[in-house]
């Protein structure tokens, strides 16, 4: 066996990065199933709300417009709450400890968890909007509206993959990870995706105006159906930029602790 | 190839009320084989995962090829490589895979990567399972490739944590050479064990450690002297060992414990005598420790 390498040789940043981002998305591909529920749930909701409780929301037939901006958030929480799951799995493997002892980056195998997440979702969203634009969907976005669309998805994907990541870290296990996380997926549906916050009783009415999914979704509905934004989309970033950076750091501080406690 | 490569001074840790090291002081000379050896229980693993930055010590320094773990952990993790109690893989890529990632990750080329894993594959016997999952591998192929992984590319030390628990003998053999080619090279290897025959076997110097203290330190032939001479080994009828009694080894303190032993049991019973071995070491340094903490 040949001896190999020196005290000094070491990783850079980018191969570190690169090597976890790989692995990530070989972790995601590798895991068929949960790919393909990630992308058929939000699917079937879609039709689900489009063919069965469409009609008696809107008769007009007009809801698949409304519902699809709802619907894309919803996937992009289904899509990034396996990153809590991938995360807790790691953090309570033997593999964390070799990573650790190495003079790499450790935190870069969580920011590869939610690289491949980032690619899942929008992977899903695409379909989504194809299966959308199938069954009726008619948005009115120029090639400008489109691209800011598709950032404020990437934005609202990214905060909630590192919401979950850190999620991931705190829980004790995989499955505590997975309880955990389902609590936010709740939230999509008490805001303004499926129906009309005005139809919601006036106590509901409150919180789902000002929680902060409603002004997401009201951004991307606008800027794809051409409905009235206002000023949802500074409260979109704004809510998403804080609660990004909340999450990044919260991340960082659970990881640290979490050294060599398992 | 002088001085101490490892050098722990006064540590000691908690966790919540429980002591788990209570003020270990020890030495590692560069190029050794050293085993700590001790108890299930004894502290081994944190001391292990202090030394390889993992856990952070209450009070004590522990300096690693002349570095801090606390104060220059970036250049302690550049020094050491290490093999856990616990398999460090990831059990949802394949040998292969794993093998390539850290060879990645250790700063090696892609095309150096794929050269060392094919080495490493093949000097471990793990060509053949190369591309399945690490979640059909054996215990054994498990640890083998685990400590594949610790050895893709050399740092000055290397950490295992009880290496040959759970492995069959076959195995167990083939990693002791491996250990041996390391000393041949240079690498210092700090091992954990909990068997006395392999401390024995591998180490140049073995420390002895129970409840969190170091007992005693020395070679193997150091600790044997320290039990005494020779032991008297008493059987029953039936062949079964009853009793052992350490002697110097003179015909005077001989024929005095054989007396005392011919008091107390039938004398047509019998007794064989021979050298301690590292089981007698054990027994008698954990038992004055006892006796110790009594008083
Ligand atoms: N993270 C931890 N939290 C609390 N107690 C721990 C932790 N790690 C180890 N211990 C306790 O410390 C003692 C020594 O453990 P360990 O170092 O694993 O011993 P060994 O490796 O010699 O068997 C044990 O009693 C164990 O329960
Ligand atoms: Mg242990």
């Amino acid at each position: 066996m040949k001896i190999h390498g020196s005290i000094s040789k070491t990783a850079s940043f980018r191969t570190t990065n690169a090597v976890f981002i790989g692995r990530s998305i070989r972790l995601s591909l590798r895991n068929a199933e949960a790919l393909i529920m990630a992308i058929m749930l939000p699917v079937m909701l879609m039709l689900l709300f489009t063919y069965v409780f469409g009609g008696s929301i809107d008769p007009s037939g007009n809801y698949v417009n409304y519902v699809v901006p709802g619907i894309i958030l919803l996937c992009a929480g289904f899509g990034s709450s396996s990153t809590g799951v991938d995360v807790a799995h790691d953090m309570t493997n033997g593999i964390i400890d070799r990573f650790r002892t190495m003079p790499i980056q450790s935190l870069s195998v969580v920011t590869g968890h939610v690289v491949a997440s980032l690619a899942r979702n929008l992977l899903a969203t695409a379909v989504v909007i194809g299966v959308a634009l199938l069954v009726g969907f008619r948005p009115s976005a120029n090639a400008l509206e489109w691209l800011a669309a598709i950032g404020v998805i990437s934005l609202f994907i990214l905060t909630i993959t590192w919401l979950f990541a850190a999620i991931g870290l705190v829980a004790g296990s995989p499955s505590a990870a997975s309880g955990y996380g389902f609590i936010l997926l709740f939230l999509p549906y008490l805001s303004s995706a499926f129906v009309p916050t005005s139809s919601m009783p006036s106590w509901l009415q409150g919180v789902a105006e000002h929680q902060p999914i409603t002004p997401v979704i009201e951004t991307i509905r606008g800027l794809l159906t051409g409905t009235p934004i206002h000023d949802s989309a500074w409260w979109a970033v704004g809510w998403c930029a804080l609660i990004l950076l909340l999450a990044i750091l919260w991340s960082i501080v659970s990881f640290n602790r979490k050294a060599g406690r398992r | 190839m002088r001085g101490n490569v490892i050098e722990v001074k006064g540590l000691r840790k908690k966790f919540g009320h429980q002591i788990v090291l209570d003020g270990i002081d020890l030495a590692v000379p560069t190029g050794t084989v050293y085993a700590l050896l001790g108890p299930n229980g004894a502290g081994k693993t944190t001391l292990i995962n202090i030394m390889s930055t993992l856990v952070a010590p209450d009070e004590g320094s522990v300096k690693i090829a002349g570095y801090d773990i606390v104060t220059d952990k970036n250049m302690v993790k550049r020094s050491i490589s290490l093999t856990g109690q616990f398999a460090a893989v990831d059990e949802m890529l394949t040998g292969e895979e794993n093998l390539r990632m850290i060879c990645r990750l250790s700063g090696l080329t892609v095309a150096e990567s794929n050269v060392r894993t094919v080495e490493l594959l093949q000097h471990f016997d793990l060509t053949a399972a190369a591309r399945k999952s690490v979640k059909t591998y054996s215990g054994g192929m498990r640890r083998r490739l685990d400590i594949a992984i610790s050895l893709v590319i050399s740092r000055p030390v290397l950490f295992l944590d009880e290496p040959t628990t759970g492995l069959d003998t076959i195995s167990r053999r083939a990693l002791w050479k491996i250990i041996d080619q390391l000393k041949e090279r240079g690498i210092t290897v700090f091992l954990t064990t909990q068997y006395l025959e392999e401390a024995d076997q591998l180490a140049d110097i073995i420390t002895v450690i129970d409840e969190g203290r170091v007992v005693a330190t020395g070679t193997a032939k150091e600790l044997k002297s320290r039990v005494g001479g020779e032991v008297i080994e008493l059987f029953n009828d039936k062949d079964d060992l009853i009793r052992t009694v350490s002697t110097t080894g003179s015909i005077h303190d001989i024929r005095q414990k054989l007396n005392e032993l011919a008091s107390i049991v039938s004398p047509e019973l019998r007794v064989n005598i021979r050298k301690p071995s590292m089981d007698d070491v054990f027994l008698a340094l954990t038992a004055k420790e006892m006796e110790r903490s009594l008083s």
